[in-house]
């Protein structure tokens, strides 16, 4: 049993102690059996408070280890590592969360958290004067990644692994790879086109033979976990052989008399049932729209290579590690939400970005000639509780008032939004002479070297307006011109109107609307509804989900930059839990009583994995554990009628006085 | 004048360290809260407790135990919520045996983004053992 042990109560900054009184729980547990030394610290996790624990160990000898601070998913292996390197063996360390589970959880009850606080880090206590120390299990670990998503950020990650000598399988769910970014023209900094910048990964992905790439494939099923992952990916048919002649190919898109709105463009132009997005779009094969072709044959008749012979397949993919990289999509205004479906003349960004890109000489839409363009900016971001002062429309003799409601779930920022609005008027300034481009902003957040891209607008004479978001513009008809009007706050909340022939709404970032394979690995969510990471800042691309990580906008919003930084930083981290071939595993795993037992094979029964086989002891037959195969799920523990079994590290003593300690001041 | 302390139920959560105590760490994140008096102890599967642990918690005082599952999400085995709710049944046998309410025994599964899920269970388990323990005392 454990008799010196050490207590490390961490303040977290004020992320704990705002709500818990971190030295009331220390004065607490400082004479529980076994406490040598009880601190508390304003960083557990910091360098200097790891070293002192380090040197603490060594100097007083202590044989366990208690740490209360953040959840154990971010910081247990941070401790056992500090644990490590004092010479003490990891196991003899134990970890309260009273970060998650206490401070954030009873922010409102700063008494009650304080006394929870008190009885989980006894609890801790408790489990460690009975821990003692065990050694890893090895498993192997499959050397291969999937990477769920072929657009920039899957991309770059999909090269990076590669280039460290690791199989990879893209899985796209389009028929196209690229994502967002091939949808966009001349990008900030580098001045390439989106389209430019997709070839060159593109180009890079096929030179490199251990990359597999699957477009038109869906992750539909998945088991096993980290280490030993398959998923079942089903792929979608072209309906067009590989060996085609693009010549035929155009005039066969030409005679398909199929037209939808096209979403690469975001529905302001068509396309046919037959398409592909742009010419050196990659696979540069075309597509049929299976679900709106009428097999009409036009196309049959002038291409041979056409073929609706074709047909999906289900394909098993074993991995060791998943990466997920699967993009955003960008807001869609409500109907009626600054104008948007009610005005013939109000777009979104991603809209205008299609249309400064699709037009030539002149910048038209829907036949007129574009000169005053107004931005409104922030739509589907930083959205506020509902309120009498934020919502509802303006009361005006025509009627015509587009509602300028700001309320809703999107609080936060989309960060990219005000660069990329910015950009996108300076080149379509640039591209369209004439234009005057006037921007009604809520504060501008051009961050870093964006910052050149406002100078560069200023310059050009483009206006900034601002107001808050208890006042945002307000479009409305007037004698037939669409109007938008504001209090601007940098003038003194002077009302200025601006008749806009094109109104442009700045949509920010939102989760993709089918999340399904997020849910299929159930990722956690944050408040913002993107994927969310452990830690923001320590554990930046990794999920509670072992063996899954996440890059790219899927995790919230960001740039190009950012986005692959990301895909880097998660590229790094799937390959660690795949480099070796093997990962180490938690020694726990069920421990039979010989004396106990007396072999009735129920255990066996229950074990999912054949762990459990009959054993002689002796003249007895008993039951016997296989260490290499038993997962440590704990199945055979409930069903033993003579209560032999018990699993390392959660023995009835260790959860018996675990309880008592939770319930120390219950009677 | 002091405020009347507030009355909540003692109850004791297993959780399981890969599935429902990652959905209850994220009720914290979300400031979704719920009674002081809820604690978790974290498991490897929900169809591993043992319900001589479970009888342990209410003898040493806890009103109510609640057992957050894996379900169908199991790393281990499809069977977890077969035998997690056989493990149930075999310990409300116990609790009718001791003369303990069954019903102070709840399961249900939560998933590792349950974290609304799972303050709903527990307000709603909180306020049952609240209604039964004023009633029988």
């Amino acid at each position: 049993m454990n008799s010196k042990i050490g207590v490390y109560i961490c303040h977290c900054g004020g992320n704990i102690s705002d709500y818990v009184n971190v030295e009331e729980v220390k004065s607490a547990i400082a004479d529980e059996e076994g406490v040598f030394l009880a601190k508390t610290t304003m960083f557990a996790c910091s360098d200097a408070t790891q070293k002192e624990m380090v040197e603490d160990i060594k100097t007083n000898e202590l044989d366990g280890l208690v740490v209360a601070s953040c959840s154990p998913k971010l910081h247990l292996v941070t401790f056992r590592a500090v644990a490590e390197r004092a010479e003490l063996n990891k196991y003899n360390y134990v970890h309260a969360n009273i970060r998650e589970q206490v401070s954030w959880a009873h922010s409102d009850d700063k008494a009650g958290a304080t006394a929870k606080a008190i009885q989980l880090v006894k609890s801790a206590i408790a489990k460690v004067r009975l821990a003692h120390s065990l050694d890893p299990i090895v498993i192997p670990s499959k050397k291969a990644v999937a990477v769920i998503g072929a657009g920039v950020a899957g991309m770059r990650a999909a090269i990076e692994l590669a280039d460290m000598d690791c199989p990879v399988t893209l899985i796209e769910r389009e028929h196209f790879v690229g994502g967002r970014v091939s949808q966009w023209d001349i990008l900030f900094t580098t001045n390439q086109t989106g389209k430019e910048l997709v070839t060159r990964l593109y180009d890079a992905i096929i030179s490199r033979e251990n990359i597999t790439l699957l477009t038109g494939a869906e992750v539909v099923a998945s088991s096993g976990s980290i280490g030993d992952y398959t998923l079942r990916v089903k792929t979608t048919p072209r309906y067009i052989n590989e060996m085609c002649d693009p010549g035929n190919l155009q005039k066969a898109i030409d005679a398909c008399p199929v037209e939808v709105p096209d979403e690469f463009n975001f529905n302001i132009t068509a396309r046919k049932a037959i398409y592909h997005n742009f010419p050196s779009e990659y696979p540069q094969y075309p597509v049929i729209d299976i679900k709106n072709c009428t097999r009409c044959g036009e196309c049959e008749k002038i291409c041979k290579s056409v073929d609706f012979s074709q047909e999906g397949k289900l394909v098993d993919i074993k991995v060791g590690s998943i990466l997920m990289a699967t993009g955003f999509d960008p807001y869609t205004p409500s109907d009626g939400e600054f104008g948007y479906g009610q005005f013939g003349n109000v777009i979104t960004l991603p809209q205008f970005k299609r249309l400064v890109d699709i037009n030539d000489a002149t910048l038209k839409y829907r036949g007129q000639v574009i000169k005053n363009i107004a931005y409104i900016y922030c739509v589907g971001s930083r959205q506020i509780e509902g309120s009498e002062s934020s919502t509802g429309e303006e009361t005006r003799g025509d009627g015509n008032i587009a509602s300028h409601d700001i309320s809703g779930d999107n609080r936060y920022c989309s960060r990219y939004c005000c660069t990329s609005v910015i950009h996108a008027a300076i080149e379509a300034s640039r591209k369209f002479h004439g234009l005057n481009n006037y921007h009604f902003t809520r504060g501008i957040r051009t961050y870093g070297k964006q910052e050149l891209l406002y100078s560069e607008s200023l310059k050009n004479g483009d206006i900034y307006l601002q107001s808050y978001e208890d006042d945002p513009p307000v479009v409305y008809l007037e004698n037939g011109d669409t109007m938008v009007k504001i209090n601007d706050i940098m003038t003194g909340r002077q009302e200025v109107s601006v008749k806009a022939d094109l109104v442009v709404l700045v949509t920010g970032m939102v989760p993709r609307a089918d999340n399904s394979v997020g849910s299929l690995f159930k990722i956690p969510k944050g408040r913002d509804n993107f994927f969310n990471e452990i830690h923001m800042k320590l554990r930046p691309v990794e999920t509670v989900i072992d063996g899954i990580t996440i890059a790219g906008a899927c995790q919230g919003p960001k740039n190009i930059t950012e986005s692959v930084s990301s895909a880097l930083s998660a590229a790094t981290k799937s390959f660690s839990y795949v480099s070796k071939g093997e990962l180490e595993l938690e020694p726990i795993i069920a421990v039979i009583d010989g004396d106990l037992c007396s072999w009735c094979g129920l255990c066996a029964e229950a074990c999912p994995f054949d762990a459990i086989s009959m054993v002689t002891k002796g003249t007895k037959e008993i039951a016997g554990i296989n260490n290499s195969i038993c997962k440590g799920c704990g199945m055979c523990l409930p069903v033993c009628p003579v209560n032999a079994i018990n699993l390392t590290a959660y023995s009835d003593r260790e959860l018996e006085s675990m309880i008592d300690a939770l319930a120390e001041q219950m009677k | 004048m002091s405020l009347p302390e507030k009355r909540n139920a003692r109850i004791l959560v297993f959780s399981t360290e890969k599935i429902s105590d990652p959905a209850i760490d994220m009720a914290g994140l979300l400031k979704l809260h719920y009674p002081p008096t809820v604690y978790t102890i974290a498991v490897p599967c929900s169809s591993g407790i043992k319900p001589r642990w479970i009888i342990r918690a209410y003898e040493k005082g806890f009103d109510g135990v609640f057992i957050a599952a894996d379900g169908s999400d199991c790393t281990y085995g499809e069977t977890c919520t077969e035998k997690t709710g056989q493990i149930v049944s075999r310990t409300h046998q116990i609790m009718k045996e001791k003369k303990i309410d069954p019903a102070r025994l709840r399961m249900a599964a939560i998933c590792s983004v349950c974290s609304e899920a799972f303050v709903k269970q527990i307000k709603s388990f909180n306020q049952y053992l609240l209604q039964s323990l004023s009633t029988s005392s």
